[in-house]
């Protein structure tokens, strides 16, 4: 039973989102919470992550928007004086804190006890060495990894160990630092990154082309062992887990297979001491019983949230019970409600997960995947055979692919080579190889996927061939047309067989979904109850498939469901924050007497905790899907402004099927989509923008830039994070960039406007009724325009600007409310430079910066903006931001170090992975706390600076002063040094990249990149000047090289002085540690 | 794909689902059950627990990893397969896997049936089926290939009037592995990993008909095994077992041993409106924190209630409360209900072999 000393827990967060470590721990610590909340412990959060569902009001007692590192965390121990903390639903970094307190003895000074798992099991699993060592005592079989702790150490095993081997970083998340190596060359490459990361570097025998199989095992105190799930990874071994497609349960491993891996999960988690939730990862022979253990992971993990999806199993609540001291058989299945928490869930469904990558948006990173981790989302999809969750799944991932086939063409230039060395395109390398003629054995010898899989895929193109066969839908059997649907095939690619483009794909899709209603081939809603429909269940998590004929749930027909539409996979530009607005969005429904149903398919996400609303369907979010769902539950309303760009783009097609979408009209949505429509309407109020064109032909393009002078930004229409978007400077970059993005869209030509430099950004976030606006948050960015807002940092209220600047933004923003008629959340974007304010972007959704202005105004914007929806005429709250005696910034974090290569810069589009929001009681404060939050430290006393063109110099002369009266050291590159010295600066001059073979400089000077690489620099400023080749690979090469070596980065002159004169003006100590209620 | 054959399932409700015709292109009739059991179809179908059945399988993805080869070790024990034979008479799926991938298999799904004729049908909504047989409990079903004629359900024999044991039990004694203790294993439709677990635990086993006389053999354990349908059959089996429980000799019985043991001790069995078929059925040891996840495949159970003094519930099922297991409170006398030699399902509890081998 519960240990009943425990009254005050303490739980860390995982902050920002990065790759490797997203959504799914807000998801479980979400979990972990509502399961402490209902035992009536007192809970402390901290987590900077302020666009989380956890950090919201009501969901813990404390919420600390504070950095997830042993200082803070000590700090905010000793104040709070919790009996116990919980490490292990906040990722790698809770661990990793937790683990370093444990060490310095300060849980056992504050007499703080570890709840679940004790920290000796977590160390066995997260050190090598000791784990293989643990394993070895019960003869469990690991791959033997060779420590090395240098050079000679690595190559020593590895010649020990023959090539190919696999390396990694001892403590890293998601595999960071780690990689294959063939030869002595790639070792000595990959060993010296590693170290960097790690004092301690891993070689391993490689396993290439083995399956990879993962369990989800919970144990409790008693010694109770079940294992929720298991799951098998599409790719093989060699692909990291988060980079694979994944299908639970496992589809082809006998009942012997099956149980052999299960039976020797419970002795492995038996035998460290797990208590809560673990998962275990097998390489397993796929030519024999022979199997390795790969890795424990002693906490909640992406795999176990992505079980508690799969299964209904909500692994993350019952861990945290079994952390208070509760058995397995003491606690309900929370779906059943009458069965016992110990039992392991029967699926019968598959899902499967399919990894979101957006490497376009990195400039220089390799495309291909292997064993470190860089999609940065995923999707999970439902089915009742494996081609329609995949079809379903490949939809989701929202990269334009309609499945598996029906696709727009893309170029493979060598198709064996692309199978062999798989990229972010594999899935869709193998559709263009089977149509292409490859057999499935052709393939499986390539790629060593299960030909399981394969023959699954080549069905899906054989039916694709056989309906190609057709050229209308009359011909067709119906038995084609019916097995095409159960096979996951949407109208749009049953329109693209039999029409074969020919005519509008939207008027197609039509005549496909009434011609196949009108056959009665109509999809059915199952549940997702945990035990195989063996006992009844009340659960609202549903899917939609065609592999079955009658509907698990009866609809009322009583016109109060309101459905919200989610937001889809995380991606660069669409993350936590819209899962933020949508639960906000369902809790503000339901508590407004509506039944709130939900349609969502991110497995990461707390949207789709089916606790979360009255109705869940874990399904797509396209047209068809929604239109299916929205026939059965004939709602009173649809929101499509809370999950982001995916359904706000559905606008506009629902409305036209009679959709009723709640709020701001659909075709007034469609006038701020419409740059044209949206233009005419500024213009008419007689408000400024930035000049612009919408051009179809180079001669107009080189005619309107002739006009304006460049620089020029350059993008397409319909916009989300700027997808294909970038500034050009002169004419060569333009030709360069339009060869890329003419083939965006042919329905949204190109869009060239004139770029202001040196401009503030300023964001507009606000909620209207009937176009009179009810609240407002004008937030400032630091950066000046030009680094896209999804990037900059952010800071509210704003503190920098002319109070007529904010009186016109005021102004003009109503004018805009009221022109649109806007009913709901929205947001604008300025431009301001001195007193002149331009338009540059209006959204009529919720943005990005809504959780942050929300809980920094202490005014819940998405539920005021849904009470406006349901035509509830909420008041206007009696609050502005001029009454906030303290500040907070949004600070963005960046997953560079995961993407090899990638060059570190910011511009116009976007590239990072997750925020944070820090709340202090000046900008100072705020700002340090913010960027200590996305992993920056202080410098203690060595600074590398190269400050960008004479402009910047100028800007940050005078915090570089401060530097040297605060006794740092600065070293500076040539023009930068010779600024200095100008200026009085003292420092010392380092070497470029490109200068470093020069005869008069050898020797004299040290070479920037050795500083970085011997670490002897704590922090590198690094400006980019201009956009020449030399300028962007010498400082491509200083920057990608402090990403490399784990030293703090900044790229943006303004952000660097407001950092300097914030760790200038106070220190570490003179930070506050004041809980959100606080302030 | 191959050619496909419309076939029909049809229920004593009336109920009728369209599928498609594999394995055995012909009618069957039986008793229909499903399973939840996500993998483990050769061993389902081989296992004679399921004589007169018609197994619905939920997992909708069937035949992925084909089917393995049919060899016996050096006693004769089948090495992959529960018997010696498919005791299923029809199967029940929703979507079947036309192409394997195991290194282990050397034949599909579809081709074992056609060998054993034995129908299947897919295209079935598996769950809907379920629902309804969870709602309205097992009832009589045909599968018939469009084509073929089949009686109505309401007509067709009920295997549960026969005595299913009789037809799956061993017709003779037969002997297995050698080893100083000796265990007579009373076969009412044993599965072969009960027959492995006492032969590699170095057991002497002496595997004699449901109906035989054990009580004249010389033994050191007596081992009641599982067995198909209703344990009223076999009530000369429980008057053996009552004057067994005369002695002392260790005795163990599992699933069908359970319900005869239980019957001897006093307590009744009665029928399950759906049964317990799964791999997943969590049991829970009386009077402890220790709970089991248990593969099981039953029909019929046990009311303790009846039990004689010295007797006591052993195990107990966390989803229903029935019972699980019986044992006697002094004597070396107990079964359980569940599987412990698994195949297919959780190996947890293969303990209570070793437990039940050390007492002889």
């Amino acid at each position: 039973m519960k240990n009943p000393n425990i009254k005050k827990v303490l739980i860390l967060g995982s902050g920002a989102l990065k790759i490797g470590q997203a959504g799914e721990f807000d998801y479980s610590g979400s979990q972990a919470l509502k399961a402490l909340m209902e035992e009536g412990i007192e809970t402390v959060l901290i987590n900077p992550n302020i666009a989380t569902v956890q950090t919201s009001e009501g969901v813990a007692d404390k919420i600390y928007f504070l950095p997830v590192t042993p200082y803070f965390v000590e700090k905010v121990i000793a104040k709070e004086r919790p009996q116990g903390i919980l490490l292990s639903f906040g990722g790698q970094t809770a661990l990793n804190c937790g683990v370093d307190l444990y060490e310095r003895g300060v849980l056992e000074k504050y007499a703080v006890e570890v709840l679940g798992t004790p920290v000796q099991a977590i160390m066995d699993t997260e050190d090598r060495e000791l784990f293989v060592k643990k394993l070895d005592e019960i003869d469990v079989k690991t791959i033997k990894s060779h420590p090395a702790e240098n050079m000679e150490e690595a190559r020593a095993a590895a010649h020990e160990l023959g090539y190919p081997l696999i390396v990694r970083a001892a403590y890293a998340l998601g595999g960071l630092g780690s990689g294959f190596c063939e030869n002595d060359e790639q070792l000595e490459e990959l060993c010296t990154k590693a170290f960097s990361f790690s004092p301690q570097v891993l070689v391993e025998k490689s396993l290439k082309g083995w399956k990879e199989i993962e369990y989800e095992v919970v144990r409790d105190k008693y010694d109770n062992c079940i294992t929720v799930c298991n799951m098998e990874n599409f790719d093989p071994l060699g692909i990291h887990t988060g980079e694979s497609i994944v299908v639970a349960p496992s589809q082809t491993l006998t009942n012997k297979d099956y149980y052999f891996l299960r039976e020797l999960s419970i002795r492995i988690v038996r035998h460290i001491g797990i208590v809560g939730e673990c998962n275990v990862q097998y390489a397993y022979d796929p030519n024999a019983m022979d199997y390795r253990v790969i890795e424990v992971n002693a906490r909640l993990s992406r795999s176990s949230a992505l079980a508690s999806k799969a299964t209904g199993y909500p692994l993350a609540f019952v861990a945290a019970k079994l952390g208070l001291g509760y058995g397995l058989f003491d606690l309900k299945n929370s779906v059943t409600k009458t069965t016992p928490a110990f039992f392991e869930p029967a699926l019968d469904y598959i899902v499967c997960k399919i990894p979101r990558w957006d490497l376009s948006k990195f400039h220089g990173v390799s495309r291909k995947i292997g064993s470190s981790m860089k999609s940065v989302g995923e999707v999970m999809s439902i089915g009742r055979s494996f081609e329609e969750a995949i079809q379903k799944g490949l939809r989701m991932i929202g990269q334009g692919a309609h499945g598996f086939v029906g696709n727009k063409e893309f170029h493979v230039a060598d198709i064996d080579e692309a199978l062999k060395e798989p990229t972010d395109k594999r899935i869709f390398v193998i559709s263009k190889a089977m149509r292409a003629g490859y057999t499935v054995d052709q393939i499986h010898s390539l790629t060593k996927i299960d030909r399981w899989f394969l023959d699954k895929l080549s069905n899906i193109v054989e039916t694709y061939n056989k309906m190609h066969g057709y050229d209308s839908l009359q011909d067709m059997p119906d038995d084609l047309l019916r097995q095409a649907k159960c096979q996951g095939f949407s109208d749009f690619q049953i329109q693209r067989a039999v029409f074969k483009d020919k005519g509008p794909s939207y008027a197609n899709q039509d005549l496909v979904r009434e011609y196949r209603k009108s056959k009665g081939i109509v999809p059915v809603v199952k549940q997702i109850d945990t035990l195989a429909a063996e006992f009844p269940a009340a659960t609202n998590y549903l899917y939609l498939t065609y592999n079955g004929v009658y509907n698990d749930i009866k609809f009322e027909g009583d016109n109060k469901s309101v459905v919200v539409l989610g937001s889809g996979a995380y991606r660069i530009g669409s993350s936590v924050e819209f899962d933020w607005c949508s639960v906000n969005c369902i809790e503000t429904i339901r508590k407004e007497g509506y039944r709130g149903v939900l349609i969502n398919y991110n497995p990461e996400t707390v949207s789709t905790d089916y606790d979360m609303c009255d109705r869940l369907y874990f399904d797509e979010l396209t047209f068809e899907r929604v239109m299916d769902i929205i026939e059965m539950e004939d709602p009173h309303g649809v929101v499509v402004s809370v999950g982001g760009q995916i359904p706000n783009n559905l606008a506009l097609r629902l409305a036209r099927a009679k959709v009723p979408i709640l709020g701001t009209k659909a075709q007034d949505i469609d006038k701020a989509e419409d740059r044209n429509k949206f233009s005419i309407i500024v213009d008419s109020l007689g408000v400024d923008q930035p000049e612009w064109s919408e051009l179809t032909t180079m001669d107009d393009v080189d005619r309107f830039i002739s006009k304006v002078g460049f620089p020029v930004l350059v993008r397409p229409s319909y916009v989300l994070s700027g997808a294909a978007m970038n500034v050009c400077y002169d004419n060569d970059q333009l030709r360069r960039f339009l060869s890329l993005a003419s083939d965006v869209s042919k329905e949204h030509p190109v869009v060239i406007s004139k770029f202001m430099d040196r401009c503030k950004e300023i964001e507009f976030d606000a909620v209207a009724d009937a176009g009179e606006v009810l609240a407002y948050a004008i937030s400032e960015h630091i950066e000046y325009a030009g680094v896209h807002s999804g990037d900059a940092t952010i800071q509210f209220p704003p503190q920098k600007l002319y109070v007529e600047t904010v009186r016109r933004i005021k102004k003009i923003a109503r004018q805009i409310a009221m022109a649109l008629q806007i009913s709901g959340p929205f947001n604008i974007q300025f431009l301001a430079k001195e007193n002149q304010i331009k338009v540059i972007e209006c959204n009529l959704r919720a943005s990005r910066s809504f959780p942050f202005v929300s809980k920094v105004l202490k005014i819940n914007f998405i539920e005021l903006a849904t009470k406006v929806m349901l035509g509830k005429h909420p008041a206007a709250p009696q609050k502005s931001a001029f009454d906030l005696d303290y500040v907070g910034v949004k600070s963005s974090q960046f997953s560079f170090a995961r993407l090899e290569e990638a060059d570190p810069m910011l511009g116009v589009d976007m590239s990072s992975t997750g925020e944070v929001g820090c709340i202090g009681d000046n900008l100072d404060e705020a700002l340090l706390k913010s960027v200590l939050s996305v992993g920056n430290t202080i410098p203690k006393k060595k600074i590398l600076l190269s400050t960008g063109d004479p402009l910047q110099k100028a800007d940050m002369l005078r915090a570089c002063k401060i530097l040297v009266e605060n006794g740092y050291e600065l070293y500076a590159t040539g023009g930068t040094y010779k600024y200095f010295i100008e200026n009085s600066i003292p420092c010392q001059r380092v070497l470029w990249p490109s200068e470093c073979d020069n005869p008069n400089f050898k020797g004299r000077f040290t070479p920037a990149i050795d500083l970085i690489r011997n670490k002897e620099v704590e922090l590198v400023i690094n400006i980019p000047k201009n956009f020449t080749g030399e300028e962007l690979s010498n400082g491509y090469y200083i920057r990608r090289a402090a990403i490399d070596f784990n030293i703090p980065l900044f790229t943006n002159a303004r952000l660097a002085v407001a950092f300097i004169r914030a760790f200038c003006s106070m220190s570490l100590d003179d930070i506050q540690i004041k809980s959100w209620d606080e302030y | 794909m191959e050619k496909k054959l419309r076939a029909t399932l049809r229920l004593k409700n009336g109920m009728e689902l369209r599928g498609w015709s594999f394995g055995y292109d012909k009618p069957c009739d039986g008793e229909v059950v499903f399973s939840t059991a996500m993998v483990g179809y050769p061993e389902s179908l081989t296992d004679p627990s399921y004589s007169g059945q018609i197994l619905c399988v939920t997992y909708p993805i069937i035949g992925n990893y084909g089917v393995p080869d049919e060899g016996t070790d050096i006693y004769g024990i089948s090495t992959n397969f529960e018997s010696e034979k498919i005791w299923v008479r029809g199967l029940v799926i929703s979507e079947y896997s036309f192409q394997y991938s195991h290194w282990d298999a050397v034949k599909s799904l579809d081709q074992w049936l056609k060998e054993q004729k034995i129908p299947g049908i897919y295209g079935i909504d598996t769950r809907e089926l379920t629902k309804v047989l969870r709602e309205n409990g097992s009832m009589l079903g045909v599968i018939v290939p469009d084509g073929e004629t089949a009686p109505e359900p309401a007509d067709v024999h009920d295997p549960n009037l026969d005595n299913q044991i009789d037809i799956v039990s061993c017709k003779e004694v037969i002997r297995y592995g050698s080893g100083e203790k000796k265990v007579v294993l009373v076969d009412c439709g044993v599965k072969h990993n009960i027959l492995r677990c006492f032969v590699d635990r170095g057991v002497e086993l002496i595997r004699v008909p449901w109906d035989y006389d054990f009580l004249s053999l010389d033994y050191d354990g007596l081992f009641i095994s599982n067995g198909p349908g209703n344990p009223e059959f076999c009530r000369i089996t429980v008057e053996r077992l009552r004057k067994a429980l005369q002695g002392d000799k260790p005795i163990f019985g599992i699933c069908m041993g359970n319900q005869l043991l239980s019957r001897a001790a006093g307590a009744s069995t009665y029928k399950l409106k759906y049964g317990h078929r799964s791999h997943n059925q969590p049991v829970r040891m009386l009077g402890t924190n220790k709970c089991f996840i248990t593969s099981q495949n039953h029909g019929y159970a046990v009311d303790p209630s009846a039990l004689g003094p010295d007797w006591e519930p052993w195990f107990v099922n966390m989803n229903d409360g029935t019972n699980e297991g019986i044992r006697h409170k002094s004597k070396p006398f107990c079964s359980v209900q569940f599987h412990p030699e698994a195949s297919s399902g959780p190996t947890d509890t293969e303990f209570l072999f070793d437990e039940f081998i050390s007492k002889l």
